[in-house]
């Protein structure tokens, strides 16, 4: 197995970057207090899995011409991204209408529903 | 319209308006008038409209002139009826088989000679149930018997419903009733009944025409029930009373019995005959002319003469038809070898204890209803009702179907029945009447006499003495009536029934003295010998010189003679006892003397209606328009003739009552009646009137049998001990057995029962109950547990999920290492 820092730019790179994205989102999920930032974690994380689709849908990183998924990898893609905006905006909804009864948006407020 | 077609539709609506009546009151009482004081119009004017088309009926039978020789010739309407001339041949056979009779019979009996077939009218309004040779229907049968006899129901049940429109009127407010006792001591205190009383005085009336009009032997019978319920809703008026309710259930319970005899001799009927009709009636489904009862056991053919009916005979001989099958079993004329041979098994004597049981137990049922040995005890205590209901009970209805029955039924009694009635007459008329003597209560002295009455009728009637005891029943109806109502006016003046309190009253009450005085002298048969006399004169001396005629042709039985002669005796004495301590001497209570008073003009109007008749009963008018003369149109075919028969009880002569009118007979029996009633009522003025003998002297030297008497022979007491005491041992020997054996049984059973439900009950408690409480707190606990991890913590969520998945992922890559490796 080749370095991946000198190999040829493969799957693997773009796994890697996917990865990143993924842990970069659900850290930002962990830790923002404000709810528009825990938002924006959960679109990092879905493109992270969208980047992962993308690469293993792409005939040219695959190597020998022939891509292993064809199309579904984009086309799950393409769902990804619908399904990210449907639920960005029933999220933004749910936000705003926390903010009009609490006044803030700030997570940790919204315990309501605990134990 | 024809006499045919007349008689049944005026007597039909006769009978039918008190039950209209019935059922107005019954509806609408409570709202006719102040405390439905507009009842007692409903009721006597229903009464007397029925009288009305009754007396309507009497005269058109008068003026269709029903000779006694000639039978009446009408037959337009032959669907519906039939007379009897239909067998017009037979009729001329037998017209001059016996001439002699008719110049036996005297100057009132007129072509008695010729007299075979009674006039009568027969046919059905409605059928009630028809399958095959079976047919049950209200149906009519109408001869003079019936005719008189809905005259004289009628008239004094109007009279009496005119007498209780004025002896209620307590009714019509509210009653303090003194002699019950509530728990607290204080009287009963209830709301008037005289709707009530009216309404079943109207069914009762209803019900007893039903009887007379009856065209078979189960509408009889209904109607015989229908009469038992009505003398139980009267008797028991004053139901509160526990003497009155005893009394009404003694009444129906005792009827109950003779009615089980009853049931059996209509059973015995109906299996050999298939018919109860008393006339011949049509068939609807061939329209051929079926014969009735009266024809079957004296068919025209035979001369009117009694023989048991080929029914009977078959019945009887089942064995011999088994044989006839079992000799020749493939015969298709089985039916006609059998009718073969039923003369021959008639003459071995087949069917005739069935006839003789038929007859018996149809008696039985008059025994109850009439008050016979053995089951006269229920009369004496009817007297707890109203004393109009005495009135209507002891003279017009109840007591007088029975003898009517009889009567009625007369053709197929054979004399061996004909026997046991006699005797059982003369025993009820003995005993009777040595009961009334020293009874001091006024009614039952009245309620004695009534028993030892219908005895004197009973007897005639089994002596052969056809008309005289129907004779007797009507001009007695008049009679007692008028001495029950008086009785009535009596009580209802002096507030007792105690005679020992009374005394004087003539002075006080005039028309009820005077009218009683008519009321005792017809019922001694009081008159001047071979002149004139009260209508019981001319009943009293028929059965008399019939009595006497059977003793004389029968001289094993001329103990029945002696009966009626000393019965007459009894009779006057206990009469005359009962008038002259009541009316005659001077007051024995000042008190209740002070009180009395002459009853209202609705009460003493009656007396005075019911005397006229009392007096003139028995008359015979000039044109053949008397009671006896009327009778004699009704006599059954072939009871004309003096008989001979070798019956199950020894030889017995029926003497022909034409006979007993003969000169010899005629003088003793009337001589002896004269004398006897003569005697008796001189002993009763010695002993009561002026107090030549003393009453007490007498009881105090004869005292056995003047204690007997007052326990009224104890019979009572007997029954008490034969029958009232074991079934009451019985029932509580059942008891006994119901709660010790029984009840125990089914209490063990419970407490098995409730210590296996204990064991279960606790298995339920502590094992099922424990398993489903355990789950139920342990799923509990957990879920107290699991609230603490649900913060509402959004970041907190997340972070679970991350740890969570990275776990799983490194989980999952530690245990399937191969797999993602490969």
């Amino acid at each position: 197995m080749t370095c991946l820092l000198f190999g040829v730019v493969s799957v693997s790179h773009y796994l890697v970057v996917g990865a990143i994205l993924f842990t970069c989102g659900v850290i930002c999920m962990a830790l923002k207090r404000n709810a528009l930032g825990v938002l924006m974690g959960i679109e990092l994380v879905l493109n992270g899995a969208n980047i992962n689709f993308v690469a293993f849908g792409s005939e040219y990183l695959a190597g020998d011409g022939e891509s292993v998924l064809g199309l579904d990898g984009e086309v799950m893609a393409l769902f990804v991204i619908l399904l990210a905006a449907a639920e960005a905006a029933v999220a933004l909804a749910i936000t705003l209408n926390f903010y009009n009864n609490h006044a803030t948006v700030d997570v940790d407020r919204a315990d309501d529903l605990h134990g | 319209m024809t006499a045919a077609q007349l008689f049944p539709i005026l007597l039909g609506i006769a009978w039918l308006i008190p039950l209209a009546s019935f059922v107005a009151i019954l509806f609408f009482g409570n709202r006719m008038g102040d405390h439905g004081k507009g009842a007692a119009t409903v009721a006597t004017s229903a009464i007397g409209v029925s009288f009305f088309l009754s007396l309507i009926t009497f005269f058109a039978w008068v003026m269709a002139g029903h000779e006694v020789s000639s039978p009446h010739h009408d037959d337009s309407h032959a669907s519906v009826h039939r007379t009897y001339n239909d067998t017009e041949q037979s009729v001329q056979a037998v017209v001059f088989r016996s001439p002699e009779h008719g110049d036996a019979g005297g100057s009132h009996a007129s072509g008695h000679g010729e007299a075979v077939v009674p006039a009568s009218y027969s046919g059905d309004w409605y059928t009630l149930y028809e399958s095959g040779t079976l047919r049950l229907s209200i149906g009519w049968y109408i001869d003079s018997i019936t005719v008189l006899m809905f005259v004289v129901v009628t008239f004094i049940a109007t009279c009496i419903h005119f007498y209780a429109a004025g002896y209620m009127h307590d009714e019509l407010h509210d009653v303090t009733d003194s002699e019950v006792r509530l728990a607290t001591g204080e009287p009963l205190h209830r709301e008037g009944r005289f709707p009530r009383f009216f309404q079943a005085l109207s069914l009762f009336c209803f019900s007893m025409l039903g009887i007379v009009i009856a065209g078979n032997l189960a509408m009889v019978f209904i109607f015989w029930e229908l009469v038992g319920i009505c003398s139980w809703f009267l008797i028991g008026f004053y139901f509160e009373r526990h003497s009155a309710s005893t009394a009404a259930n003694k009444a129906f319970i005792v009827n109950r019995v003779g009615d089980f005899g009853m049931l059996i001799g209509l059973m015995a009927l109906w299996g050999g005959l298939g018919t109860l009709q008393f006339g011949d009636s049509v068939s609807s489904a061939t329209g051929q002319v079926e014969p009735g009862l009266f024809e079957l056991v004296r068919p025209a053919e035979n001369h009117h003469e009694q023989q048991v009916p080929d029914g009977l005979v078959a019945f009887a001989a089942a064995d011999q038809i088994e044989k006839m099958v079992a000799a020749n079993p493939s015969s298709g004329e089985l039916s006609r070898e059998v009718a073969a041979a039923v003369p021959d098994w008639r003459e071995q004597g087949y069917g005739r204890w069935l006839l003789f049981v038929a007859g018996l137990g149809i008696f039985c049922g008059c025994v109850g209803k009439s008050a016979q040995v053995p089951l006269f005890v229920w009369l004496p205590d009817a007297m707890e009702g109203p004393t109009p209901v005495s009135a209507l009970v002891h003279s017009a209805t109840m007591v007088a179907a029975g003898v009517y029955l009889v009567g009625r039924f007369f053709p197929v009694l054979t004399p061996d029945v004909l026997l046991v009635i006699a005797y059982t007459g003369g025993l009820t008329l003995f005993i009777a009447a040595t009961i009334a003597v020293t009874a001091t209560d006024i009614k039952r002295v009245l309620a004695y006499s009534t028993v030892s009455q219908l005895g004197y009728m009973m007897l005639a009637l089994g002596v052969g003495g056809w008309v005289a005891g129907l004779f007797h029943l009507i001009t007695h109806a008049f009679f007692k009536s008028l001495l029950f109502l008086c009785s009535g006016s009596v009580i209802h003046a002096c507030h007792t029934n105690d005679m020992r309190k009374m005394g004087g009253l003539l002075k006080v009450m005039p028309y009820t003295g005077w009218t009683m005085l008519i009321g005792c002298l017809a019922i001694i048969g009081a008159g001047v010998p071979f002149v004139l006399g009260f209508s019981g004169y001319y009943s009293k001396d028929a059965i008399l010189a019939q009595a006497l005629l059977f003793s004389r042709t029968n001289p094993q039985h001329s103990i029945l003679y002696l009966a009626v002669a000393g019965g007459a005796f009894i009779t006057a004495f206990y009469m005359f006892r009962l008038w002259f301590m009541t009316f005659a001497g001077s007051p024995r209570d000042q008190h209740v003397f002070e009180h009395a008073h002459e009853s209202p003009r609705v009460m003493t109007a009656p007396l005075v209606a019911l005397a006229i008749f009392a007096v003139a009963a028995g008359w015979a008018l000039p044109g053949g328009l008397g009671v006896e003369s009327l009778l004699e149109q009704a006599r059954p075919a072939g009871t004309a003739e003096t008989i001979t028969t070798a019956g199950i009880l020894g030889s017995i002569t029926l003497p022909a009552e034409h006979e007993s009118h003969s000169g010899a007979i005629h003088v003793t029996a009337t001589l002896t009646a004269f004398l006897t009633a003569l005697s008796g009522v001189l002993l009763a003025a010695a002993m009561y009137l002026k107090p030549l003998i003393s009453p007490v002297a007498v009881a105090h030297a004869a005292r056995p049998i003047y204690t007997f008497l007052v326990h009224r022979w104890y019979v009572d007491e007997l029954y008490n001990r034969i029958f009232v005491l074991p079934t009451l041992g019985l029932a509580r020997f059942v008891a006994a057995i119901d709660t010790q054996l029984i009840d125990r049984f089914i209490n063990s059973l419970a407490w098995i029962a409730r210590q296996i439900a204990t064991v279960d009950a606790w298995f339920d408690r502590v094992i099922v109950d424990g398993i489903v409480n355990v789950a139920g707190s342990v799923t509990w606990k957990a879920g107290l547990e699991l609230k603490r991890i649900q913060t509402g913590n959004l970041r907190q969520y997340v972070m679970f999920i991350v740890v969570g998945t990275v776990a799983i992922f490194v989980l999952a890559t530690l245990l399937f290492r191969t797999s993602f490796a490969g």
